[in-house]
């Protein structure tokens, strides 16, 4: 059965996040320097506007961010 | 372009090396220390590699991990002169090899897996919507999307629409599948939702 927030998770994958956004191949390039930013409690989405829009869209983007994000935050501490 | 996003990229106190990026790179640069600092650069790359595979639960872990850093280390050499130390180093790194591990793993997640495009999934989807009694709204917008699809798309954007956003096919996947990028397929996302959202606000359905 699909329930309600199914369907507005649904809704964003289908519409994506609506805002300006950088490419795939942008967002690789500037992933590291997005991370770091983030890492050592700096406003990463001001810095580089357009990342969090197309983290929110793409899927496998997010997935690469998260992993980086992780990975990098355990070998921080 | 899919996107208007301006470019303000980076911070120019970011920009300044770290002592232990330069000193990777001037290791790697340097024939007299350069297979030394690739070895250890390689263990680095083979740990970051683990992680995302184990992390994804993949079977043959150090069978694609090592595939991955053979393969990041490989990209890192030949891209060290397009670092511009907007990050430490060794984040520059990584993402390389988690980008190549992810990219593996979802592979072979998906190898043996035909993938099928159900267009009959619209048609599913708009009477499911319209049936929703508990979120009128969201219903009513969901059904409204699965009718504009064929309607306001191409087959190719439905396609590719179809299988990343409905049917949860990764896009690493679907671009092997096709013989295209990573890329060229999120801007045929991008370009669908941009027409769906277009006529939901002729519609009054979204501000």
């Amino acid at each position: 059965m699909t329930t309600p927030n199914d369907k507005r998770v649904l809704v964003e994958r289908l519409l994506g996040p609506g805002e300006p956004e950088v490419t795939c191949e942008e967002c690789f390039e500037l992933l590291d320097q997005y991370v770091d930013l983030e890492v050592h409690g700096d406003d990463a989405d001001a810095t580089l506007p357009g990342m969090r829009a197309h983290l929110v869209g793409c899927p496998a983007c997010h997935e690469d961010h998260e992993s980086l994000l992780a990975f990098v935050a355990v070998r921080e501490r | 372009m899919p996107t208007q996003a301006p470019r303000r990229y980076g911070r120019p106190r970011m920009r300044v090396v770290t002592d232990e990026s330069q000193t990777w790179l001037r290791e790697l640069r340097d024939p007299a220390t350069r297979e030394e600092a690739a070895t250890r650069l390689h263990a680095l790359l083979l740990r970051a590699a683990r992680f995302e595979v184990s992390r994804r639960r993949s079977s043959d872990v150090d069978d694609l991990a090592t595939q991955a850093a053979d393969d990041a280390l490989v990209a890192i050499l030949a891209k060290l002169d397009t670092f511009q130390g907007r990050s430490r180093f060794t984040t520059w790194a990584y993402k390389f090899v988690l980008l190549e591990a992810a990219v593996k793993a979802r592979r072979r997640a998906w190898q043996g897996h035909e993938v099928t495009i159900d267009d009959e999934a619209w048609t599913r989807m708009a009477a499911q919507g319209r049936s929703a009694d508990d979120s009128l709204a969201t219903g009513e917008l969901l059904a409204a999307i699965a009718e504009a699809v064929p309607r306001c798309l191409t087959d190719h954007q439905r396609h590719v629409l179809t299988a990343l956003a409905l049917d949860g096919v990764p896009v690493d996947v679907l671009a092997e599948r096709l013989d295209t990028t990573r890329g060229a397929l999120y801007k045929t996302l991008h370009d669908a939702r941009r027409k769906l959202r277009a006529e939901l606000e002729e519609e009054g359905l979204l501000q």
